[in-house]
């Protein structure tokens, strides 16, 4: 069964409906103990950066942290990417999960923000996520703030600078564009988790 | 390189997919939980689904459809018209819309675009602003209400403008005067408001050729372009489309 933790951050039956569309059991719950009996975690979310407060009130950080323990496969999705990293620009007051470095910035003014539409992934490190997924494909990001490029980092994107598209830290996954609204390639990606 | 747009529209009207001319005269051209997947498979970049009658109807908007609608469509998701309250946009959200389109309500009340932004972020808010020409002899538009039935007199760049500093993440901009003519898309208006504001532009009204497409890409500087009748009667199709706008020069998702 995979958990797709719900913290009150946005459409959440887009991910439901895509993992429905796959086969693979899910259930949205912020209910502790339902997420660690779960298989797999899917942290979605999108919006602003102090949403993820909200993991914190629910009692979701720590059994996350177990779960990255116990070696349970998760994967952050956009704003839920971002929440991996130290901070954000975005609500300077909140801590993140901190398992990777860096703090997410702004877009600069030289573009439109948000950063929304298909952009194309240089994928540096197909890792386990981009099975049967190559550089150059497509994906749909919206997002206003960008995380940077790290040693973890497996696929790069381009707009006014070169943010983190992807990473992967052993069980930890996070992509900043949306796979469960970027068509076959999208569901593609999910399905590689799935199949962890 | 982000790439430019291109989004089919759906005008629901009583659960059918319907279009007109001016923003009148309505033809039937199908189901929009057959159309919506079709159109994405084919390379539509994103899917817009219009009530057009919900707002004059006094009627909430077609949760039902909305529903079947999103079940299998795995690229982004917007639905307007009826959208009056933060409890509408709720709804259709809750539905398995990703952004609610907002228009005659905003306009009402402008608080309306600050309250969805602050609850699910300001990519999931498209204000979408229909325009007029004042007159022949004024080259400046006005915002047109209900469907292009009510003036409202406000100037388009001091309400895209007021939109954008609410939390607006897109414009949807419709010209009237070019709805469903196929003349083309008013590339000197999209091009106003695109340098006025810092969030994107989806332009619309007119869409006839590839031609236009190309145009309003490159002379009405648009994010993305929105089209409904080209689709709909296989004037034009997204792979054809897309080709002839990469051969011009035009970044879009293609093959896909």
């Amino acid at each position: 069964m995979i958990a797709i933790l719900d913290y009150d951050a946005g459409n959440l039956t887009s991910v439901k409906k895509a993992l429905d569309y796959l086969g693979s059991p899910c259930v949205v719950t912020s209910n502790l103990r339902e997420v660690e009996r779960a298989d797999k975690v899917v942290l979605p979310g999108v919006g602003h950066f102090s949403a993820t407060s909200n993991i914190e009130a629910r009692g979701l950080r720590t059994v996350v942290r177990q779960a990255i323990s116990r070696k349970i496969p998760l994967l952050g999705i956009c704003l839920g990417m971002q929440w991996m990293f130290d901070s954000s620009e975005e609500a300077p007051g909140i801590v993140g999960l901190a398992l990777l470095r860096g703090q997410c910035q702004r877009f600069s003014d030289q573009v439109k923000v948000p950063h929304v539409g298909w952009n194309r992934l240089q994928v540096r490190d197909s890792g386990r996520l981009f099975r049967n997924i190559p550089s150059g494909t497509f994906m749909y990001f919206t997002h206003s703030y960008w995380a940077p490029v790290i040693e973890f980092t497996t696929a790069e994107c381009e707009y006014g600078s070169t943010f983190s598209a992807a990473i992967e830290r052993g069980t930890l996954f996070g992509v900043q564009f949306h796979p469960e609204k970027s068509g076959d390639p999208g569901l593609m990606l999910l399905r590689n988790f799935c199949e962890l | 390189m982000l790439t430019k747009r291109i989004i089919a529209c759906l005008d629901v009207d009583a659960g059918r997919v319907v279009k007109g001319v001016h923003f009148a005269d309505l033809r039937d051209a199908g189901d929009p939980a057959e159309l919506a997947p079709a159109y994405s498979r084919s390379g539509a970049d994103e899917i817009i689904l219009l009530d057009i009658s919900a707002t004059n109807q006094e009627r909430s908007t077609l949760i039902e459809i909305v529903r079947k609608t999103a079940q299998h469509l795995f690229v982004p998701f917007t639905v307007g018209g009826g959208i009056r309250s933060l409890d509408d946009a709720a709804a259709v959200i809750d539905a398995g819309a990703d952004k609610v389109a907002v228009n005659s309500a905003a306009l009402k009340d402008p608080a309306l675009i600050s309250q969805i932004a602050r609850r699910y972020g300001s990519q999931a808010v498209v204000v979408a602003v229909d325009v007029k020409l004042f007159s022949e002899s004024c080259a400046k538009h006005e915002v047109w209400a209900c469907g292009g039935r009510q003036r409202t007199g406000k100037e388009v760049l001091a309400w895209v403008g007021e939109a954008e500093d609410r939390g607006a993440g897109e414009i949807l901009l419709t010209s009237i005067d070019r709805d469903g003519t196929g003349d083309g898309f008013d590339c000197e208006l999209t091009s106003s408001v695109a340098v006025a504001v810092r969030i994107p532009i989806i332009a619309s009204g007119g869409a006839g050729s590839t031609r236009h497409f190309v145009q309003v890409f490159q002379e009405g500087k648009a994010d993305a372009a929105l089209a409904a009748s080209v689709f709909h009667y296989g004037i034009n199709t997204f792979s054809g489309l897309k080709q002839e706008l990469a051969v011009a020069g035009v970044p879009v998702r293609w093959p896909c």
